[in-house]
């Protein structure tokens, strides 16, 4: 079908004196070339709209770099010495102090909270060994008005925002001090105070959503970025594909912090991609990416910091792979002793962990002695225990908010529904745990 | 000069073409769109058809509310059905704009302006192509304020699609996937039928502090014309509305098919002195249940009909609560008139569809019960 451009019948009714209709259709005509390029098939350049590129002559197709993939970028060696003093980022004594009592907190929550499962005071549980530096280095390195969307294993960045262990510990029990009054599992925690939105279980559903509440904010020009973390396995799932791309041709203030720990549950790297990495999709979104040691807490916050000024400064999103190791199981489900060797565990455990590497820098500089060491472990275990005695005490929320929040106001259907249930209960009250919930 | 008058108007016109019937006819649709009286109540009104009642509430929309952003995909020229033309012009490219091609992508991105705090409208260019973002809907922003104890929601976030048959859409241009969100709690679903509903309805959802889809009777863009006021106003949603009031059966539908039970009541008048009270539900979550009940203990009948397929249609719905809360009144067995279990036929529609025909054989059929 050829497209009107309406010259044609501008010159046949100018001809014939139909003044209004030529003018018309020479004004047509004129907005329709204004569309249109001008091509010139005398130049050996490619015309097409969708790549701009040369021409080339020889048959070959283009190796995927998996030999020599893109570097990882670090600030410190395995032993916690500065490699480069120019990227050392000379923080205080004070922020390296709270870095590593912030790590190692979570770290304590993390084994009391393990073995309350266990023991079957909370219904399930994920830690966060080994990933406690991609937590922290990042969370410091953006403004506490950036807005947070999490996956599930970033409870680091919420604890450096100063989520209060009362707050963490009410989410896991599901008590009456919950501030998402209980309705979901453990570790799917929230606040609107410290701008973290709620965890869900799907994965990779918060990567597009980060993308457009990046767009808003970046039409809010109030300067804030949005951060958008993700394993390497939830980076298979289309939603990643489609916030990816949606973040790179909507201009959006954003970071995507891909923690790449190994293992998406039992699942290794080799069997989750075939390319190099996340890192290596970056530049096919037209992404400025990096890949870091997220086991370096200085190398998380200098590229997350650098990636959120850009961000916000030029409004592009900028993507970065932490490596790192999953040092605990998936979850309080999983025994990951079926598919991977306690040498391998022992390994990263030992030898290349967030904490000793950075407990090591701050040893050299004489911030943090054997002393400061026990007694810090022995009172951030007594904060823990005494924030987890109170939790445990503590009633289950009214069984009233099973019904609310569904819609902002209450529907009629379900406002019979809820009445019915409370007959029911009224009936049958002695099958119900009614006296583990506040009234 | 009539004829390159002609020429030009086509040309530069809609894109959207009245594709010949094989016998060199164009296919008249199964029903006779008939206008509303024009509303006083809301000031001046304009002659606008559907799509330009939808333009018109979006216009009103990026007026009032400087958050508002419209997108998806090809929303930017103006959209495939033009409801969106002028409106990147009038209001800037960073605030009604193309998305790349992803439904997954759209609603996941509409779900975070929302949560952001703006005003999201998100068009996904056919309701048979919502299935992507079935995620992204049902376990993200029907459960965003439920799962985050009220501390987050996207009740910013309202989802236009084109929806139900249009006289040769087939599988793919045809569905009204309405029953799938009708079981997902915390969700809005709503069905206009004509241009000044759509214009109200719409207005409401995106008012509407909860994530809202509308579906939008995409046979109705450019056949339905009525006098729409030029100003915002809104219509109430979980408020179905009697049409016209009748003694023997109630009749209930939505959008399209409510053009066709209008005309199914005048058949019944006309040919067995029956009554018909007909009911346009608008809203099928929440839907209006006191409304249809009341309407079914005057009648004591019922007949629902719905192109979508029967079973597990929202008619199933309907008529198991209404033999629930009112099965003493019932006369006669629920009547289901829908389309069959198929998926949607091209060159088979006239069968397919839940015709005036079908209607009124299955009044017949209550009547004698």
């Amino acid at each position: 079908m050829i497209p009107q451009d309406y010259l044609g019948l501008a010159f046949f009714s100018m001809l014939c004196c139909f003044w209004p209709l030529g003018i018309a259709a020479f004004y047509l005509s004129q907005k329709v070339l204004q569309l249109q390029q001008t091509f010139d098939s005398s130049l050996e350049k490619p015309q097409f709209p969708g790549a701009s590129a040369e021409f080339v002559d020889q048959l070959e197709f283009i190796q995927p770099n998996v030999i020599s993939g893109i570097p990882v970028y670090r600030v410190m060696d395995r032993q916690g010495n500065i490699i480069n003093p120019s990227q050392d980022p000379q923080l205080s004594k004070e922020t390296v102090l709270n870095f590593y009592q912030k790590m190692t907190m979570l770290n304590t929550m993390d084994r009391i909270l393990y073995e309350s499962q266990r023991q079957g005071r909370i219904s399930f549980y994920m830690t966060n060994y080994g990933e406690e530096g991609t937590h922290i280095g990042s969370a410091a390195a953006l403004d506490p008005n950036d807005l947070v969307f999490g996956q599930y294993r970033e409870a680091g960045v919420l604890m450096y925002r100063g989520f209060p262990l009362d707050h963490f510990m009410a989410q896991c029990y599901a008590n009456a001090d919950d501030l998402g009054k209980g309705r979901q599992m453990p570790v799917h925690y929230g606040s609107k105070d410290l701008n973290f939105v709620t965890i869900s279980s799907p994965l990779a559903t918060q990567i597009p959503q980060a993308a457009g509440a990046a767009y808003a904010v970046k039409r809010e020009n109030t300067n804030r970025a949005v951060i958008c973390y993700f394993g390497e396995g939830a980076a298979s799932e289309g939603d990643a594909h489609a916030g990816f791309n949606f973040s790179a041709t909507l201009e959006c203030p954003l970071i995507f912090f891909c923690r790449n720990n190994g293992y998406a549950i039992s699942t290794p790297t080799n069997e989750q991609y075939r390319g190099d990495g996340i890192a290596a999709r970056g530049p096919g979104y037209g992404m400025l990416s990096i890949r870091v040691d997220g086991n370096d807490v200085f190398a998380v916050y200098n590229a997350t910091k650098e990636a959120r000024r850009r961000a916000v400064a030029e409004n592009q999103p900028f993507l970065i792979e932490a490596m790192t190791y999953r040092i605990g199981h998936h979850s309080t489900s999983d025994d990951s002793s079926a598919y991977r060797s306690v040498d391998e565990v022992n390994y990263w455990d030992k030898q290349d962990h967030p904490i000793s590497r950075l407990r090591h820098y701050m040893t050299a500089r004489g911030w943090w002695s054997e002393d400061d060491e026990r007694s810090w472990r022995k009172q951030s275990r007594k904060t823990v225990m005494e924030a987890f005695e109170r939790a445990e005490r503590r009633l289950k929320p009214n069984p009233e908010l099973l019904f609310t929040d569904v819609y902002q106001e209450m529907i009629p259907s379900l406002n019979k529904q809820r009445e019915s249930l409370w007959r029911h209960v009224q009936q049958y009250k002695e099958n119900y745990p009614l006296d583990l919930y506040e009234k | 000069m009539a004829a390159a008058a002609r020429l030009f108007l086509r040309g530069a016109n809609s894109k959207l073409s009245i594709a010949p019937g094989s016998l060199g006819t164009t296919h008249a649709a199964h029903f006779t769109f008939q206008p509303d009286p024009v509303p006083s109540q809301y000031g001046p009104t304009q002659k606008m058809n559907l799509f330009q009642s939808i333009t018109s509430a979006l216009d009103n929309t990026l007026a009032s509310d400087p958050t508002a952003v419209i997108f998806g995909e090809d929303v930017a020229f103006g959209g495939v059905f033009r409801c969106t033309v002028g409106l990147r012009d009038k209001y800037g490219k960073d605030r009604v704009f193309n998305t790349p091609l992803c439904e997954q992508g759209i609603v996941g991105f509409g779900i975070g302006v929302a949560v952001a705090g703006a005003t999201a409208i998100a068009e996904i260019q056919f309701a048979d192509y919502i299935f992507p973002a079935f995620d992204q809907i049902v376990n993200e922003a029907a459960k965003y304020r439920y799962r985050s104890g009220n501390m987050f929601d996207c009740g910013n976030l309202t989802i236009r699609a084109p929806w139900g048959c249009v006289g040769h859409g087939s599988l793919y241009h045809s569905q009204s996937p309405e029953a799938f969100f009708a079981h997902c709690p915390g969700l809005k679903v709503v069905i206009p039928r004509s241009p000044i509903q759509a214009k109200g309805l719409l207005l409401s959802c995106i008012a509407d502090k909860n994530p809202c889809i509308f579906f939008e009777p995409k046979i109705l863009y450019r056949a339905a014309v009525e006098q729409v006021p030029e100003d915002p106003y809104t219509i109430p949603l979980s408020q179905a509305e009697v049409l016209q009031e009748g003694s023997d059966v109630t009749l209930v539908a939505w959008g399209t098919q409510i053009h066709v039970l209008k005309e199914v009541a005048s058949m019944a008048q006309e040919k067995l002195g029956v009554s018909c009270e007909v009911i346009d539900l608008q809203t099928i979550l929440p839907w209006d249940i006191e409304t249809v009940c009341k309407s079914v203990v005057k009648t004591g009948r019922l007949l629902i009909s719905h192109e979508a397929p029967v079973t597990g249609g929202f008619a199933s719905e309907i008529s198991s609560t209404v033999q629930e809360e009112c099965f003493l009144n019932l006369e006669a067995p629920i009547s289901r008139v829908c389309g069959y279990d198929t998926p949607f036929p091209h060159i088979f529609e006239p069968f397919y569809i839940p015709d005036k025909w079908k209607c009124f054989e299955a009044i017949k059929k209550m009547i004698n019960y």
